[in-house]
């Protein structure tokens, strides 16, 4: 390994053009400043640390949703309890969690299902046309601070009698749906061949049927992404379902919220109810991950 | 390529046929449709956030300039530009609200970004579980943000607390975290970056798996260390993505609700520690029903949003030069 080290450095006093252009030049990779040993050591390290941090909170709320109240109250218990599932049966029971699952569900259904509708040939056509403008109108829903949209909102629905009701919820949500879809589909289509599109109208296909029987089917993956990126973002919304939801429409999210709202802390099923809201989507993540990732660095590396 | 609109070439087609009468009709409507596809397609998705937003934003502009409070409902007066005045010269609420605004971005940025460059450098080359490092970071990413504040109150309750206990081990006495006057912000902005951070990392590492290799390369044959290559080739390479990543995750950032609302409750808190312009805002509108005063306070939001973005915009075209 020294002898390889020491080889290459040389080789770059000799002279560096040597170094690139000839074929039998080493891998420059092996080369490496820090000791290599030291710096697999090091990685190594880091990288257990770092997932150490980015996992054990959730291990922590994981243990204690097992525990019961005594148990949590005591320190010498962290690791070594006997698990018990009454805060589940608690929550899911006697708090009628599983409205409020089914609400979350439905919620962010419908909303990321119209969104798509809605979202896919807006992008479409604003990837295809450069209506970079049009689609500064889409976007600026994504800046635009949630609060200053309530009070209109709650006002107009309040008179209509529709707060508390699903279709406002659903409304609002797809206000934060709409946004992530056209962004994530805009940068999609950017990166389709045009090439497609253009044979088969030259075959014969109108631009909308081209659309339908060429872009669309091509567009599957994209529209994976960004359907269940807005699935996850809808199913974590908290502030517009704080303002606009009704007892029959509530969404985990502000369930887990009225659940501190009584006198002492409940803590074991407080974490119950945080490991419900958060495990379904972690779960779905974990299936989709490819997806999720992209969705959420749709249009990072580009200029 | 939107010349093409070739003439049906194929109207023998079964669907197109089944109804011989209203054949012409559609062919009409097909060929309307067709030219008009441009705004047919986007204009549905821009009418429903155009009244969604326009609407409310004219409306919340008009509340500003008047003394609404208690109902929307209820008469209101037209009073200038007094509300803004009053939130203005507003030293006890506002003014720290924004402070704290600017500094829980501020800090979590940096923290975020910084540290989502060393884990994304950590895990740019392959190596072996992989695998599992990228399901660990993608777990804070999609927690419910409202259960996240649940987890992480447990975990920094004073008494109780797991971070209290640790420190415990090593003998330092017990931290008051969430419930201190002092240490409230910064725990809620520890929070932030371990949401954040996985998100920071993923756009980073994007970025860093489209760069060329030459450059690199070059720079290691020129006999450049670790060091040097990161801050001379790699980073300034890196900068559009980085601006890229400042800006999705600053917009988010200074707009953060959910953890603050859900650890400290009401006000952002006794003492208003955590109150930023958002749950400042908030407040107003819905604990207190003051939608003048809260309106004002949200236009000032909204230009402090767009102003940072501006700024940031700029740096980037310039970073793209």
């Amino acid at each position: 390994m020294t002898e390889l080290t020491a080889s290459t450095e040389t080789r770059e006093v000799t002279g560096p053009r040597t170094g690139t252009a000839g074929p039998a030049a080493p891998n420059p990779r092996r080369r490496k400043p820090l000791g290599t040993r030291a710096y697999k050591v090091f990685r190594v390290a880091a990288l257990v640390a770092v997932v150490l941090f980015l996992v054990a909170p959730l291990v922590w709320m994981l243990l204690a949703s097992f525990k019961t109240n005594v148990d949590i109250y005591d320190t010498g218990k962290s690791f070594f309890f006997t698990p018990t599932g009454e805060n589940y049966a608690n929550v899911l029971q006697r708090n009628n969690y599983f409205v409020f699952i089914f609400n979350s569900f439905w919620v962010a259904f419908v909303s990321t299902a119209l969104s798509l509708v809605l979202g896919v040939p807006a992008a479409y056509a604003m990837s295809r046309f450069t209506m970079h403008r049009s689609a500064l109108v889409v976007l600026m829903a994504r800046v635009i601070p949630g609060v200053s949209l309530l009070v209109p909102w709650y006002y107009v629905f309040s008179n209509l009698k529709m707060v508390g009701g699903f279709e406002v919820l659903i409304l609002s949500h797809m206000f934060v749906a709409l946004p992530l879809i056209v962004y994530i589909m805009m940068s999609y289509f950017d990166s389709l061949p045009l090439e497609l599109e253009e044979s088969a109208q030259v075959d014969g296909l109108t631009p909308i049927g081209a659309f339908r029987r060429i872009t669309l089917p091509l567009s599957v993956a994209g529209m994976a992404t960004a359907g269940i990126l807005s699935f996850i973002f809808s199913w974590n919304n908290f502030m517009f379902a704080l303002v606009l939801s009704g007892s029959k429409t509530k969404t985990l999210p502000v369930a887990i919220f009225d659940f501190v709202s009584y006198a002492s802390i409940d803590w074991g099923g407080l974490m119950a109810a945080a490991t419900v809201v958060t495990v379904p989507i972690m779960i779905i993540a974990l299936f989709t991950q490819k997806y999720i990732v992209s969705g959420m660095t749709a249009g990072a590396t580009k200029g | 390529m939107s010349v093409l609109t070739p003439p049906r070439s194929a109207p023998s087609r079964p669907p197109a046929g089944r109804n011989a009468g209203s054949r012409g009709a559609r062919e009409n409507f097909s060929a309307w449709a067709n030219r008009h596809r441009k705004w047919l397609f986007a204009a549905p998705a821009m009418v429903f956030v155009g009244v969604l937003i326009i609407f409310p934003l004219a409306w919340t502009l008009y509340l500003s300039l008047t003394d609404s409070q208690g109902s929307v409902r209820a008469a209101s007066d037209f009073v200038g530009f007094e509300n803004y005045v009053t939130v203005l010269s507003d030293v006890e609420r506002f003014w720290p609200a924004v402070g704290r605004t600017l500094t829980f971005t501020g800090v979590a940025l940096v923290c975020e970004v910084v540290l989502g460059m060393c884990i994304a450098l950590l895990l740019w080359r392959p190596f072996r579980g992989e695998k599992w490092v990228r399901v660990a970071i993608l777990l804070p990413l999609v927690a419910t943000p409202v259960a996240v504040g649940m987890m992480w109150r447990l975990i920094f309750d004073p008494n109780i607390g797991f971070v209290n206990q640790l420190l415990g081990m090593v003998g330092i006495p017990p931290q008051p975290w969430l419930s201190g006057q002092d240490t409230a912000l910064g725990t809620t902005i520890f929070m932030d970056v371990w949401q954040w951070t996985p998100m920071v990392v993923l756009i980073l590492l994007a970025g860093l798996t489209s760069l060329s290799e030459e450059p690199d390369e070059a720079a290691r044959m020129d006999g450049a260390n670790s060091f040097q290559r990161f801050f001379y080739i790699t980073l300034p390479l890196m900068m559009p993505t980085v601006i890229v990543a400042i800006l999705l995750r600053g917009i988010d950032a200074l707009k953060t609700f959910d953890i603050l609302y859900a650890t400290k409750g009401k006000g952002g808190g006794s003492f208003h520690e955590v109150e930023t312009l958002n749950v400042y805002a908030y407040g107003l509108s819905f604990d207190y029903n003051q939608y003048g005063l809260s309106s004002a306070v949200l236009i000032l939001f909204f230009m402090i949003i767009i102003g940072s973005m501006w700024l940031l915009t700029m740096r980037k075209k310039a970073a793209n030069k």
